[in-house]
């Protein structure tokens, strides 16, 4: 990792729920403009790992450092965590059904995030242009009025993708997003996510053997709650032990 | 408050509100013992004007439960805390008014017009000691300060407890329900120094005014009215923006939220104590209208109602909650009242102030599950009726609904 400076450093963590050990040892680390697949089989622990990044689920033990200043995140909650700039798409797209695609956009527009400044603050020109530009960007340009909850399962993904954006953070862990586009819709997920790691972090959780090579990054494979190995998606795929555990049933 | 020109014209339901309000006031003025035709009684101009302090802090019941999904069963313990720290002050002044009158000779001391005072006020629980709370009643500025500022507290304290600990649903419900509980026995024991259960009474005489009722029956209707009126803008406002995007997202998926960077707990903890003050104000302004405040008021129960109000009206939108506090009180008003007929069955005669409770029930579990979005579901059927405006228009803070996303699942 020499020459780029660590934007996030997650090492030695753990995490028992019930006894059973989801997270067992962990260390990942991820540069300020890199772009990462993480793969592994079900249950691997993949989004346990992005739950404990984004304050959702407390490790019992290990640490969770951010940024040049090293803060630690385990300090922080969901909402501090989130300010600092770590966004976050979920395996199931989570939008607000019940409100507009620009309602949903706006919400997650980068702003003052506390009650008085939110309750005062009203949409100028510039913030409406930048919610129609995300929404054309993530092809619901046309989309703006209607309700989120109308939308196809892949145009929530687009608009959960949109509201990511919208929050311009420094590091995106994006949960299984191709989940439920079309080929072609793939295809523009992977155009966008290269494009994006060009200025930020990108961490990409995905089954789908084929998107990851399309991404073209480095590949750390999760196994059982630890890393089973790490390089390029042809390294790791050469791997035995990996291809035991995932590539070969 | 800001409003900006284009409001108004974004949020017509508004407009219609303030509208319909207006000319309601002005008729029941128009119809009134002091000011027109005499056609409504001085008693049922106080029943409308109760009735529109109970609209207000229904539109509080439905910010904190119908926008941002907070079942709180406890907004009437402020209600009546705010009609508790006006009533001292009415009260207290009163009584000073008539200490001062039936004095002869020389002028007496504050420290004795105090006694005198205290006397005439607790001598009916056994003391004449004026306790340290009342410390400001003879002061009408400190006592309103404080209709707003002991609720307000009350609320920032509970509040910041209960959702520090992320304490959710059912759970929180409960525990405001215990809030109202513990204050509402609280108040029952002498020693509270709010004389117990007798309460306070007395409370329509408005010390410093020769007024008659006729008169400040309708000062007070206005009074309500505008508070109303001023309760719904604010509301409207705080509904329409961000904040109302963000509202309704903690009542849809307030885990979402948070990764979006907004502090839930800090949201939640602004809106229960914000409607705690719109409920604390309500109740100094009803409270001279009843003429009465005991403990009682305060009952858990009571707090129930103003959920099955907000349900049966329909939450979620402001003015399906004032239709549902108007419509259920004053129908409750007319059933408890014994002016109902009776319904003879032929094998039971049904007596409405025995069956009234019933009916409210049955109503509020039909509600709930075949009509969740209200009596404002109605106002929808009618829209629906129209041509629907397709390519849409912004949704106002009048589309937040429940259920939607259960359709969509
Ligand atoms: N809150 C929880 N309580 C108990 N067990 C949990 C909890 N969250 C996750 N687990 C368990 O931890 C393990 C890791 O789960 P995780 O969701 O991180 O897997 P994953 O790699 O994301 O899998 P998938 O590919 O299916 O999404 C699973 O066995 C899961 O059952
Ligand atoms: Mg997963």
């Amino acid at each position: 990792m020499s020459g780029t400076s660590t934007l996030l450093e997650v090492s030695g963590i753990s995490v028992t729920f019930d006894g059973f050990r989801a997270i067992n040892n962990l260390s990942f680390n991820i540069g300020a403009a890199e772009l990462r697949a993480i793969i592994g089989p079900n249950g691997a622990g993949k989004t346990t790992f992005m739950d404990i990044v984004t304050g959702k689920t407390r490790p019992d033990e290990g640490s969770v450092l951010w940024g040049e200043m090293s803060r630690n995140l385990l300090k922080m909650n969901e909402s501090q965590i989130a300010r600092i700039g770590i966004g976050r798409k979920f395996q199931r797209p989570t939008v607000f059904e019940d409100q507009s695609v620009s309602d949903n956009l706006m919400m997650a527009l980068k702003a003052a995030r506390g009650p008085w400044r939110v309750l005062v603050w009203r949409p100028k020109e510039e913030d409406h242009a930048r919610v129609a530009a995300l929404a054309e960007q993530v092809g619901l340009g046309d989309q703006l009025a209607r309700k989120s909850g109308e939308l196809s399962h892949g145009q929530k993904q687009w608009l959960e993708i949109g509201m990511l954006l919208a929050q311009e953070p420094k590091l995106l862990l994006v949960d299984e997003p191709a989940a439920g586009m079309t080929l072609a819709e793939r295809e523009q997920t992977t155009a966008l996510l290269v494009e994006l790691a060009k200025t930020r972090a990108v961490v990409v959780v995905e089954h789908d053997m084929e998107f990851v090579r399309r991404l073209d990054c480095k590949v750390t494979v999760l196994h059982e709650g630890s890393v089973l190995a790490e390089g390029s998606l042809d390294h790791v795929t050469a791997n035995p032990k990996v291809i035991e555990v995932y590539l070969g049933r | 408050m800001e409003l900006k020109p284009g409001f108004l014209s974004k949020n017509p339901s508004v407009l219609v509100f303030l509208l319909v309000l207006a000319l309601f006031t002005l008729g029941v003025t128009l119809m009134s013992e002091a000011y027109g035709s005499g056609a409504i009684s001085t008693s049922f101009v106080k029943t409308l004007g109760k009735t529109l302090c109970l609209c207000l802090i229904a539109i509080a019941m439905d910010l904190i439960w119908g926008y941002t999904g907070i079942l709180s069963l406890g907004h009437f313990a402020f209600f009546g805390l705010g009609g508790y720290m006006i009533g001292m002050w009415l009260m207290y002044a009163r009584t000073r008014d008539i200490v001062l009158g039936s004095l002869t000779g020389l002028p007496p001391t504050p420290q004795e017009i105090n006694d005198a005072v205290a006397t005439q006020i607790f001598g009916v629980v056994g003391t004449s000691e004026l306790p340290a709370i009342w410390s400001f009643a003879g002061s009408l500025p400190a006592q309103l300060a404080l209709v707003v500022l002991v609720p307000g507290l009350l609320a920032l304290i509970f509040g910041w407890l209960a959702f520090r600990s992320r304490v959710t649903g059912v759970y929180l419900s409960i525990l405001t329900q215990a809030m109202t509980l513990a204050l509402s026995l609280y108040l029952f024991q002498n020693e509270s120094g709010l004389r117990g259960n007798n309460g306070l009474s007395g409370l329509q005489n408005i010390p410093g005014l020769t007024a008659d009722q006729d008169h400040l029956s309708v000062w007070f209707l206005w009074g309500s009215a505008a508070a109303l009126a001023l309760g719904y803008l604010l509301a409207a406002f705080v509904t329409s923006g961000k904040f109302g995007s963000v509202m309704r997202g903690i009542r849809d998926d307030e885990a979402r939220v948070r990764f979006l960077g907004y502090s839930v707990e800090t949201y939640k903890l602004f809106i229960f104590t914000l409607t705690a003050v719109i409920a604390a104000i309500a109740g100094a302004l009803y409270y001279p209208q009843a003429g009465i405040i005991n403990p009682g008021e305060m009952a858990p129960i009571a707090s129930i109602y103003l959920a099955v109000w907000v349900a049966i009206g329909g939450r979620g939108r402001l003015y399906g909650a004032v239709v549902g506090a108007a419509f259920v009180s004053l129908v409750s008003t007319w059933f408890t009242g014994g002016r109902a007929p009776d319904l003879n069955l032929g094998f039971y005669t049904v007596k409405w102030v025995d069956w009234w409770q019933v009916l409210l029930g049955l109503s509020f579990v039909l509600v709930t599950l075949f009509a969740p979005k209200g009596l404002a579901g109605l106002v929808d059927m009618v829209q629906g009726l129209r041509p629907p405006k397709r390519g849409g228009a912004p949704l106002g803070p009048d589309d937040g609904s429940l259920q939607e996303r259960e359709a969509n699942e």
